[in-house]
């Protein structure tokens, strides 16, 4: 069906935010990339480029109060949960004042009063710990859900079948997505597991599947309200398979020239940016003027947190020391 | 306090623990591989999922890793998760979700991650080398984890409720030689034996045998027979593991100058191993003689009887240090 026709069913004020959001996501990451050739962020940088929808749009469809244990290339959660630019650009920098105070680098970041859970670079560790999030939820009767997913090579782990498994038996209120960007590192899909689609994986806990094109935050948004519906509603997990295009390396250090030059163009006319902007202007939403607008005020939104990261202080080494032990969990 | 007329078994004082955290808060709840219906391969856990519900007594697939990570996230989200490894062997499964995940996350984010795993170690049961094993090496070195091994009835309750209460991820090494052989009478009242202290289960002059899990028995008893031969031991308990109370092996070692570590994990890196090098460190000056370990040999835990006795440290392995040690 069109997308033009299913976006209907989005109210026009989350759509237009959706957008400001996947221009904060390219502009906060570009900025990070060009910190970082200028050869002042140092560690791994991971970005969601080309992917922005996925993140945006299932973060947009999610309550206040549900949970997120998102994927390392999920950039847009971290920020429509309230991590400000200031804070993400502190953490690439390894300030105090980042999510992390220095201990963590690049998306290694979560905060517990926002909803997000601390990404690990074992991929797929955090699937059962989102499924454990949803088994407390259903013990007390709430009705909040829990959003986790992993890449297609993350899709392999153990942890990944176990927390599915899991949670299908228990029928927890959790919603398991794929972001399968095409390649794990270097590794391509057809290296990585021997069927077409991750999402048949599913069939195999019982769990209902759905692949839902990643680049279309229209699409995204919508399936991920459909898949919170159920999981709120007691009906269980489900899984979404997004399918996407990693449009740079792995990480920043990594030209990946494993990737025919062909499908990078072919998936560059499809850039979510480019289908937000197609989408706002076929519902009459918005046109050329607004999307200079927005991309002018992100941009000075993001330099403005650049100035903050690099003016904030560096933490002391002894640092290094506090917090092994927490000496409480009241806040929990 | 007042104490129970009726004697207590180690696992009987586990069991109460478990059930008493149960209904002081209903935060509390259990998950493991067959403890509900069953109760439990040692039956620990007994008559808990007729009391308390299939919600808080959870019986989990056959997934060390997934439903570690589950009680992790259920800890994040307010609850206290008590996780049940069958075996102490099984928790190489859950390995990667505790050290790198439980053990990290207050670290890197600052989320604490209030949950106890308990795991049934040790040999001496004729379990061989995937049921016997003595697995505490390997978290002894990861921080951000908390390790706990009783050894007595009164120790494995007041650990096992101050585990349940305390705000980090806890190791609790339960040791199955000791479930159904060493007894004694509780108090009536709550208590718990708080986390990061040793306990001097013997005054002694001479030499401090340091030590934790089933092998303080052995230490006592070494201790007394040495008695008659004019060695006076210290069995120092260590209790817990980490964090380490070195102010009482400290104190100890000064007093008697002289120190045997004794363990029944391998040999090499275990926690007899930091310890040495601990005192080589701070005590230097005050010993009198070589640092002994006794620990078995680096081999997995064997199966058959003369095999597995030759790898167990024994009393006599004691004795024997112990009067070389007196000669110095």
């Amino acid at each position: 069906m069109d997308v033009a026709v299913i976006a209907k069913e989005i109210k026009r004020e989350d759509l237009l935010r959706m957008y400001d959001y996947l221009r904060l996501t390219r502009a906060v990451e570009d900025r990070i990339t060009a910190l970082y050739r200028q050869g002042r962020i140092v560690g791994g940088v991971y970005t969601s480029y080309g992917m922005e929808a996925i993140a945006v749009g299932y973060a947009s469809a999610l309550e206040r109060d549900d949970v997120i244990a998102p994927f390392h290339r999920d950039m847009g959660a971290f920020l429509i949960r309230g991590f400000t630019p200031g804070e993400v650009l502190a953490q690439y920098l390894g300030k105090r004042v980042g999510p992390s105070k220095g201990k963590d680098g690049n998306v290694h970041m979560g905060d517990l009063r926002r909803g997000v859970f601390g990404f690990v670079s074992h991929l797929a560790d955090n699937l059962p710990v989102a499924a454990g999030a949803a088994l407390a939820f259903k013990m007390r009767g709430e009705s909040r859900v829990v959003f986790t997913g992993t890449g297609d090579g993350g899709s392999s782990r153990g942890d990944f079948h176990e927390a599915m498994n899991f949670a299908a038996v228990r029928r927890l209120p959790v919603v398991f997505f794929c972001n399968n960007n095409q390649y794990a590192y270097s590794t391509p899909l057809r290296l990585q597991m021997a069927i077409p689609n991750v999402v048949d994986r599913a069939k195999a806990y019982g769990m209902p599947g759905e692949i839902v094109d990643g680049n279309d935050v229209a699409e995204v948004y919508l399936a991920a309200k459909h898949a919170i519906a159920k999981a709120r509603a007691g009906e269980g997990p489900s899984f979404l398979e997004f399918k996407t295009m990693r449009m740079h390396g792995h990480s920043e250090h990594d030209p990946a020239k494993y990737v025919p030059r062909e499908l990078l163009e072919e998936w560059k006319k499809k850039d979510p940016i480019l289908k937000a902007e197609q989408l706002l202007k076929q519902l009459g939403y918005g046109e050329e003027a607004y999307f200079h607008e927005v991309a002018d005020r992100v941009k000075k939104e993001v330099e403005a947190g650049v100035e903050f990261a690099e003016q904030s202080p560096l933490p002391e080494g002894p640092e290094v020391l506090e917090g092994v032990f927490a000496m409480s969990a009241d806040s929990h | 306090m007042a104490q129970s007329t009726e004697e207590v078994s180690y696992l009987e004082a586990i069991s109460q623990a478990l059930d008493e955290e149960m209904a002081r808060d209903e935060r509390v709840f259990l998950m493991g591989e067959d403890i509900g219906m069953y109760g439990g391969a040692f039956k620990i856990t007994e008559g808990f999922l007729q009391k308390y519900g299939e919600w808080r007594v959870l019986d989990t697939p056959l997934a060390e890793s997934g439903f570690v990570g589950a009680a992790i996230g259920a800890a994040m989200m307010g609850l206290r998760p008590v996780v049940e490894m069958q075996f102490a062997d099984f928790i190489s499964c859950a390995f990667d979700q505790i050290t790198e995940v439980a053990a990290k996350n207050h670290y890197r984010w600052g989320a604490a991650v209030p949950m106890v795993i308990r795991a049934p170690f040790g040999g001496g049961v004729h379990g061989g080398p995937f049921h016997s094993e003595c697995p505490e090496g390997w978290f002894f070195h990861s921080p951000g984890l908390k390790l706990v091994a009783p050894s007595t009835p009164y120790d494995a309750k007041g650990l096992l409720k101050a585990a349940i209460r305390d705000p980090n991820p806890v190791i609790y090494f339960e040791h199955k030689f000791l479930y159904r052989r060493i007894k004694s009478t509780l108090p009536q009242e709550d208590f718990v034996v708080p986390l990061g202290k040793a306990d001097v289960k013997r005054i002694g002059n001479d030499i401090s045998v340091i030590t934790y899990g089933a092998m303080v028995h052995l230490a006592l008893e070494a201790a007394q027979s040495l008695a008659h031969e004019g060695i006076d031991l210290e069995v120092v308990d260590l209790r817990t593991l980490m964090p380490l109370d070195k102010e009482t092996i400290y104190a100890s070692v000064r007093k008697t100058s002289k120190a045997i570590l004794l363990h029944e994990d391998n040999k090499t890196g275990g926690v007899g191993a930091e310890i040495a090098a601990l005192l080589a460190e701070e005590c230097f000056d005050c010993l009198d003689g070589p640092v002994i370990r006794i620990a078995p040999p680096d081999t997995p835990v064997p199966f058959s009887t003369p095999l597995e006795e030759f790898f167990l440290p024994k009393t006599s392995d004691i004795i024997a240090a112990a009067r070389k040690l007196a000669t110095y």
